[in-house]
Parts: C-alpha cells; sequence; structure tokens
C-alpha cells in the first residue's frame, strides 16, 4: 500500500542540482529518497530502496525515459507507479514532486 | 453496502478463506463480502514464512493480496479484529470488541496455530512458534542478539525454522522426540539421508528427546529433557504441530472435535456456516498443508454460489521441503507395509533415494530426496490410482540416465487440476492464458497467473503445458537483436554509426528506430561503448549510460558501499604504498582489506561521499577494478629473483599495465605474464598470457577462469619485447574493433576463431601495425578517472554526495 495523506512539500534543492538521467540522495526527516530527473525534465522521489529481497540503493541505477534500472540488480521499475515491471515483482515507493521556479518540493 | 446482495462473512484473512472468495468472484458477484482477519495485514502466503526468515524474501514480497485487491473487488476487510461468535439467532458474528455484523452466510477459515508443549517454563521470554509473521519477527530480532538457538521438532516447520535461524549466524539444534526427521513424511532411510545433508549445513540434531522442563529465569536459558540432561540455549522456537483454531466454532456451539467438523461440501453442523483448510476436520482428517485447501475452497466456492460440483473426498497430501539445496518429497502413502510392493532405488554416491508404493499394482505413494524431478508426475499418478506398467516403470525408474520421454503427461491432466500448490493455479487457467493472451514464456505465464511465483517447484509442469499448447511454435525463429529495443546485431549498428557519423546513444536509438526512445540498460552501455571504440578522439563519454561502478569508479557492494582499488603495477608494490593503504583504510573504516585474485588490494567498505577524499588521500591511479578495461597484470617473480627466471616477467608487466591501461574494452580484460615455462603466474586463463622462454615469449589469447573456464590457446611466438608489446596491441585493437560489448575474449576466439585472429595481427604485418597505430591513437585520449573527478568539484558533489533537506516547508 502506498497511499499518501497529507504529506508536507519540503524544499529538496533547485532542478540544476540534478544531473539529468543521474540519481541523487536526498535526505527528508531521517528519510533517504532517490531522485531522479529524466531527460525531459521530470522528478520522481522514490524510496533509496530496491524492491529486492537483498534490498540496496536504487540511486545509482539508469534512467531511461521514464524507467529506473536497478543498479544492483538489474530490476525494471516504472517511475510513474514505483511498480516493478514483469518477471519480477514488486513496488517501489514513491513520493509527490512539484517543481515551482525551479526549485524542486518533495512530499513526505 | 449493497441492500440486495447476500451477506457473505468470511471469519479469518488467511490462504484458505481469501482463495475461497477468489474462486467465489470468479463465479458469481450476488455477494456483498466482509473479511475479518486478526493478524493487523492483508492476506500473506504463509508458506513462505520460510523464505522471509532464510531472508531471499521480504514479508512484502509475500502478500498475496494487497489492500488495493480488497478495494477492486468491494470486499470490506477488518484486519486486526478477531470474530469470537456466530449468533445464528440474530444470523450476526460478534467481534471480541462487542460489534456485531449481520451475514447470511459465513465461511469459517481461522487456520491453525503453533501447538507449545505445556511444559513447566514454555511461557518464558524467548520462546516462540513457527507460524505467522509476528513469529517470524521475534526470530529476526533473536538472532541479532543470541547466538543459541534450539528448535523442538524436527518436522517440516521445524526444520525450516532451524536452517533460517542458521542462516541469521545462529547455532542452532533440532531437538526430536523420535529416532527420524519427518517421521510423518518420509520413511527411515530417506529420513537419515536428510539428517546427514541438514548436518552439513550446519544444523545439529538431538534426536530421541523428550522435553521436560523450559530452563531459566524470565528469559529461556535452557532445556531439561527427560532423562535429565540439559541443552543450554538463549532461544527456543516450539514446532511440534499445528492445533485448528475451533474458538469461535465452540462459542457458537457447532461440532468440534479436533478441528470443525463438515460435510463434503464443506458444510458444518450450523446451517449457513461452511468451514475451510486447516481449521477443519473433513472425514476425520485435520490437514496441515496448503493443497488441500486449495481443493476444498474450490469446491467450496461451487457450491455456495450454486454450481454444480462433485463432493470433495478428501486429499493426497504431499510434502516438499522448502530449504534451499535440499530436495526431499513425499506424497500418498510411503510408510511400508507388507501389502505394498515397494520399488526404491538409494544411491549414496549421488545422494537420492526413490521409493514408489503399490498396492494391488496401483500407485499409492512416493518419496523422493535428492533428486525430485518427477515429483509432479507421481503426485499425478497417485492421485489418478494409476495402474503401473512396463512403459510406466521404464519412465518413472530409467536406466538412470534421466533421458526418458514425460511430455504426453500434460495432456491427460484434467482441465481443474491445481499444478502451482503454492497460489492455487489450475491447468486450465493456464491454458486460457497461453490461448487468450498469446503467451509464449514461463516468465509471462508467472507475470499473468501467478503459477512458479512462489518455490518453482512446478516450473517444469509449467513448461510442459506451454510446449503442449503450442506445439511447432513453442520456439519462435524471430531475428534477435542485441536487446529488446532493437532487431538490429551488433555489426548492422557498429556500421551505421559509422556510415551515418552518429554521435550519441539517443541519436543512434532514433535514427535506427528503437522501440524505447533511450533504450535499456542492456544497450545503452554498448552503444556508448561503440561510440568510443568507432571515434576515440571525439566521443564523449555519456557517464548516464555507464553502469554505476564506471560511473562511480569503484566497485558497488550490495549495501550500497564501494570497494577501491587502487593501481599496483604487476602486482608489484612498496613500503610506502603500502603504508599510505594501511594509514587511510583505517581513516576511513573499511570493513576489510583482501588480496584480490589479481595481486591486488581491495579497501572494501568506502562511503560513497568519501571516495573522493579516498582517492585524493591515496594519490595512486585507479586500478580499474569495475571497469570494461584492463584490469590487472599477474606477474611471477622472474628473472630478477626466481632461480629459474629466464625473462623479467615483474619489469614486463608493469610495462604493459601502464601502455594499455585506462582504455574502454568490450569486457574486463586480463594479463598473465611468467618469466618461464613454469608458469606461476597462469597464464593459462587469461584473456592474454605471456610465457617467457629462453629466447623470447610465447603469447596465449583467449583463456579464462570466471564462468565459462577456457583454457588460452597458443598465438605465436615472438623473440623481442617490441614485438611482443606490438602484438598485444594489436590483439587488443583487433578484440575492440570486432567483440559484441561483454563479449569476453575466450567467446570471442572461438566465435572469431583462432587461425582468423592469427591471420589478422601475426601474420599480416600491415595490419598489425595499423591496429597498433589506431590503439595507441585511442590510448592518447584516456585520463585517470579519479584525478579527474577531484577536478570537477562542481559534478563531483553532484555525483558524490547527497542532499540533505534542514529547511522547513
Amino acid at each position: 500500500m502506498t497511499t499518501q495523506q497529507s504529506a508536507i512539500y519540503y524544499p529538496a534543492g533547485e532542478i540544476e542540482e540534478f544531473l539529468p538521467q543521474i540519481g541523487r540522495v536526498v535526505e527528508v526527516k531521517g528519510q533517504s529518497l532517490a531522485v531522479f530527473r529524466t531527460s525531459d525534465g521530470t522528478i520522481f522521489a522514490a524510496e533509496n530502496r530496491s524492491p529486492h529481497p537483498k534490498g540496496g540503493p536504487l540511486a545509482e541505477g539508469m534512467v531511461s525515459g521514464y524507467d529506473l534500472y536497478d543498479p544492483l540488480y538489474d530490476w525494471k521499475i516504472d517511475l510513474n507507479t514505483g511498480l516493478v515491471q514483469a518477471p519480477d515483482q514488486g513496488q517501489v515507493r514513491m513520493y509527490p514532486v512539484k517543481i515551482e521556479n525551479g526549485q524542486v518540493w518533495i512530499a513526505i | 453496502m449493497n441492500g440486495n446482495k447476500e451477506k457473505l462473512v468470511i471469519i479469518g484473512n488467511g490462504m484458505a478463506g481469501i482463495s475461497t472468495v477468489e474462486q467465489i468472484l470468479k463465479l458469481s458477484s450476488r455477494f456483498d463480502i466482509t473479511v475479518f482477519g486478526t493478524e493487523p495485514y492483508p492476506n500473506y502466503n504463509r508458506i513462505m514464512l520460510s523464505y522471509v526468515l532464510e531472508g531471499s524474501k521480504t514479508i512484502d514480497d509475500i502478500v498475496l493480496n494487497d489492500l488495493h485487491w480488497y478495494e477492486d473487488y468491494g470486499i470490506t476487510l477488518h484486519t486486526g479484529t478477531t470474530v469470537t461468535r456466530i449468533d445464528s439467532e440474530t444470523h450476526e458474528v460478534v467481534t471480541a470488541e462487542g460489534q456485531r455484523f449481520p451475514y447470511d452466510k459465513i465461511i469459517i477459515a481461522t487456520g491453525s496455530s503453533s501447538f507449545i508443549l505445556p511444559v513447566p517454563g514454555h511461557d518464558k521470554q524467548g520462546v516462540v512458534g513457527f507460524r505467522d509473521i509476528a513469529d517470524c519477527n521475534v526470530m529476526l530480532e533473536a538472532a541479532k542478539q543470541y547466538k543459541k538457538a534450539a528448535v523442538i521438532g524436527g518436522g517440516l516447520l521445524g526444520l525450516e525454522a532451524a536452517k533460517g535461524l542458521v542462516q541469521l549466524g545462529m547455532e542452532v539444534t533440532v531437538v526430536h522426540l523420535m529416532q527420524d526427521l519427518m517421521e510423518r513424511q518420509l520413511d527411515p532411510q530417506a529420513s537419515a539421508m536428510l539428517k546427514a545433508e541438514l548436518e552439513r549445513q550446519g544444523i545439529r540434531f538431538k534426536m530421541g528427546a523428550q522435553t521436560a522442563e523450559l530452563l531459566g529465569g524470565e528469559r529461556v536459558e535452557g532445556i531439561r529433557f527427560a532423562d535429565d540432561s540439559v541443552l543450554n540455549t538463549d532461544f527456543v522456537v516450539m514446532a511440534v504441530g499445528i492445533k485448528p483454531n475451533t474458538d469461535v466454532a465452540r462459542e457458537s456451539g457447532m461440532e468440534v472435535n479436533r478441528g470443525i467438523v463438515v460435510n463434503d461440501y464443506m458444510q458444518t453442523s450450523l446451517e449457513n456456516v461452511y468451514s475451510v483448510g486447516e481449521c477443519t476436520e473433513h472425514r476425520g482428517v485435520c490437514y496441515g498443508l496448503v493443497a488441500p485447501l486449495f481443493e476444498q475452497g474450490m469446491i467450496l466456492a461451487k457450491h455456495i454460489c450454486g454450481v454444480e460440483t462433485a463432493p470433495y473426498e478428501g486429499s493426497v497430501v504431499s510434502t516438499k521441503l522448502k530449504i534451499s539445496g535440499v530436495d526431499v518429497f513425499s506424497t500418498g502413502e510411503f510408510i511400508d507395509s507388507p501389502e505394498h510392493t515397494v520399488i526404491a532405488h538409494k544411491d549414496d554416491w549421488k545422494r537420492t533415494y526413490k521409493k514408489i508404493l503399490l498396492r494391488d499394482n496401483i500407485l499409492v505413494g512416493a518419496v523422493l530426496f535428492g533428486d525430485i524431478t518427477d515429483s509432479a508426475e507421481l503426485q499425478k499418478l497417485i492421485k489418478q490410482q494409476a495402474e503401473m506398467t512396463d512403459e510406466l516403470y521404464a519412465s518413472l525408474m530409467g536406466t538412470g540416465c534421466g533421458g526418458h520421454k514425460k511430455a504426453a503427461s500434460v495432456e491427460t491432466m484434467a482441465e481443474d487440476e491445481i499444478v502451482c500448490g503454492c497460489n492455487g493455479v489450475t491447468k486450465g487457467t493456464i491454458v486460457d492464458a497461453i490461448t487468450n493472451q498469446g503467451l509464449t514464456s514461463v516468465d509471462e505465464i508467472k507475470a499473468c497467473t501467478g503459477a512458479t511465483r512462489s518455490c518453482g517447484g512446478c516450473k517444469p509442469v509449467v513448461e510442459q503445458i506451454l510446449q503442449y499448447v503450442l506445439g511447432d511454435s513453442f520456439t519462435t525463429g524471430a531475428k534477435q537483436g542485441i536487446c529488446g529495443c532493437t532487431s538490429l546485431n551488433r555489426d548492422e549498428i557498429v556500421s551505421e554509426i559509422k556510415q551515418k557519423g552518429l554521435q550519441t546513444t539517443k541519436e543512434v536509438m532514433n535514427v535506427l528506430g528503437w522501440s524505447q526512445p533511450e533504450g535499456c540498460s542492456k544497450c545503452r552501455p554498448a552503444i556508448n561503448y561503440y561510440l568510443g571504440m568507432i571515434a576515440p578522439d571525439t566521443h564523449v563519454d555519456e557517464k548516464e549510460s555507464r553502469f554505476v561502478n564506471e560511473r562511480m569508479n569503484a566497485n558497488i557492494q550490495k549495501d550500497g558501499t564501494y570497494t577501491v582499488v587502487p593501481r599496483m603495477y604487476g602486482g608489484v608494490t612498496t613500503p610506502e604504498d603500502l603504508k599510505r593503504i594501511a594509514d587511510i583504510s583505517v581513516k576511513y573504516d573499511v570493513k576489510a582489506v583482501k588480496v584480490t585474485g589479481g595481486q591486488r588490494l581491495d579497501l572494501i567498505g568506502v562511503k560513497k561521499e568519501d571516495l573522493p577524499n579516498v582517492w585524493a588521500e591515496l594519490d595512486m591511479p585507479s586500478g580499474y577494478a569495475y571497469a570494461k578495461s584492463l584490469r590487472t597484470v599477474k606477474t611471477c617473480v622472474g628473472s630478477q629473483f626466481c632461480r629459474f627466471g629466464t625473462q623479467d616477467s615483474m619489469a614486463m608487466g608493469a610495462l604493459l599495465e601502464r601502455k594499455f591501461e585506462r582504455l574502454d574494452l568490450p569486457a574486463k580484460f586480463k594479463y598473465a605474464v611468467n618469466g618461464c615455462p613454469r608458469n606461476c603466474a597462469e597464464s593459462c586463463t587469461k584473456d592474454i598470457g605471456i610465457v617467457g622462454n629462453d629466447g623470447g615469449w610465447e603469447i596465449f589469447i583467449g583463456g579464462n577462469g570466471g564462468i565459462k573456464a577456457r583454457l588460452a590457446d597458443s598465438l605465436c611466438k615472438v623473440k623481442t619485447d617490441e614485438e611482443l608489446v606490438e602484438l598485444c596491441g594489436a590483439i587488443m585493437q583487433h578484440y575492440r574493433e570486432t567483440a559484441n560489448y561483454l563479449e569476453r575474449t575466450s567467446e570471442w576466439v572461438e566465435r572469431l576463431g583462432l587461425e582468423q585472429i592469427r591471420a589478422v595481427v601475426v601474420d599480416d604485418v600491415k595490419e598489425r601495425k595499423a591496429l597498433m597505430g589506431r590503439i595507441e591513437f585511442a590510448l592518447e585520449q584516456v585520463e585517470d578517472p579519479w584525478k579527474k573527478a577531484l577536478r570537477n568539484e562542481e559534478g563531483q558533489n553532484k555525483l558524490f554526495h547527497g542532499i540533505e533537506v534542514t529547511a522547513r516547508p
């Protein structure tokens, strides 16, 4: 279950601080997030933990379109939904993001 | 919720209740369904708890139906709510909090709980059963704090618990009342083989031991047995059996023996109340396994929806132990008695055992150990009460070579027969998925139906069904590209890049019509490499198309820390460098310093944000331990010190390593240089292996010690050091220009043929010089990545440092 209730948006830096297609770790309130800027400038924020049983970070994965390839096990994850693509299974928790005047805001 | 629908209440949110609901949903929408569960979770796969404990799955992985599923079907779920009583007068169920909910029909599926031996001390801290997620969590926590565990009970569950605790690093003793493990599922032969195997895996056993008392203060400290012997332990798991949860049935005045008594349509003694799964007793039997609950659920679903169905007549139970590396299976009657005809084959060398029992020539039971490939087949034959024939005997017992045919069996399998016992998927469901949705692989069937998703034991049967349904079209001959994004192969892509002058991966993918515009993790690194190989001077390397190790210039470990490996040319270092490596290892708190297979030092467990500082303070070149590039040159002592050495292998190794380091190659690349034919640096398993002799050097290529071991082939002999370096350069460049990305030289040599390579790099002197010229040109463009990263402070910050949000919103 990944429903969000009454989230608060936190400022996570300027959009330029995120390299296109290269993830960056953002710590918010003790939560480690993997933040990705896709080549069209969209920002996604995921929980920085692979849904693979052995876990591991996600921020170092390879980004293609809106897909993320997990860096340790090469699982394909849809950044829109956090859903792991078949044949693997699982879901990454995604956090709402908004961009205002070049400033990235993430809701926790 | 919906006034004109019948109110169906399910008491119990486990596998039995929910799989029945799933069957009902397929048949009818006449019910307004409410589910009550005592645990605070959605429905999960209890039989997978062993994997959670073993660490190969997390609790999230074993959830069968998440909360969305209940929402999607309009099912009301009350988690953390216990139903205590059914009031048949008012047609209401009553919860522990006294709330009342009306019903028209009820299914009781409360399952069973661990039986806790009522010995003195059983209520001490550190004593648990093994039945649900809460037990699992207690065990995971205990393993962090305590060392010694005892598992009471050498049955299926006990052994799985024991293996899990061993995996978690505990010292585990299994205490069993009987002389044989799993005596209710295995015969003494198989049991002895199982015990030997588990002992090999680190589990200790105390057999024939009757627990008399649990010792200790508030927390358990030991077990005293009936013979007064004592076992010290910090933690006890009770896995001596299960008892059906019948409280709600007893409170409601229903007929209960050991379980809730039901007839052949799962009806209890109370009108409109049904029961299914481990809490029930059918024809005097309470089942403690998963397969019967699917069979019961299917019949109950049909009955409750008014669909005609055959009565439930009991299940043939099969057992499989879910411990990796230990294959045990039993089904039907397996303890031989005089009325049985026994076919047995025991092989102590291969550690396999197979026993089939016949009564009046009908197959009634089987035990398999070590090799359980025939389990699905046997299970089916026993269920069908098949008669033993010469053909069947030959197929089952074979000649020991395993080449017997068994394809036809899925043809005769009934449509509603369950193929995947873990997820209750029938043959019919799989066949439908293949024919209606055009599926062609086991992975697709897994994604669509859930079959093979859990233990994977049914995979061979699913494959057989696939083969049977698809027939000749099973293997499709479609043209294979380098990945799923394109149908073009490597050579076509490289020639298009050259012809059209393509510059970036994005351009390649757009121009050549990739199906995913930005490619995938397979093609992006490959295209980036081909572009750099074709135009080493102008290609701008794409960090975002590099695998994390190459992007960070260090090797990622499973916990997200990194390994740093400095260069040690030819495997030679100095006391000063060693001292610096040691100081930095202490300063940055590395978890381990390890000598690698290629004569260097791994500094394991460096934090990502420390990488730039570690590199700066080491002030050594990168060892490229992470790269598709020249990794190491392994050397022997050679003529400088060795009494047999004829050539200076250390100097030649260092020279070659300096010469060819840093350049991108299709795959990782290793050298060895030996001072004499004794070959102490093992050139036979290197991409290029060099052996010194009295008059010069001999060059070997295509060796590999990795996944596909291969001995190197002798390419040629040379007389001078200059010739040696030139040949090495030509071989590497020829490989750079012709190999598929990620293709090791061992595969490359076999694909091109040694003769082709020899013709190009040895015989054709002009071509050799040209290759050498091209590699020299490419080598001029390379730079040490650690130094480069240290110079680029801004980029370094974005790559290696996270952002900490401190400001309030």
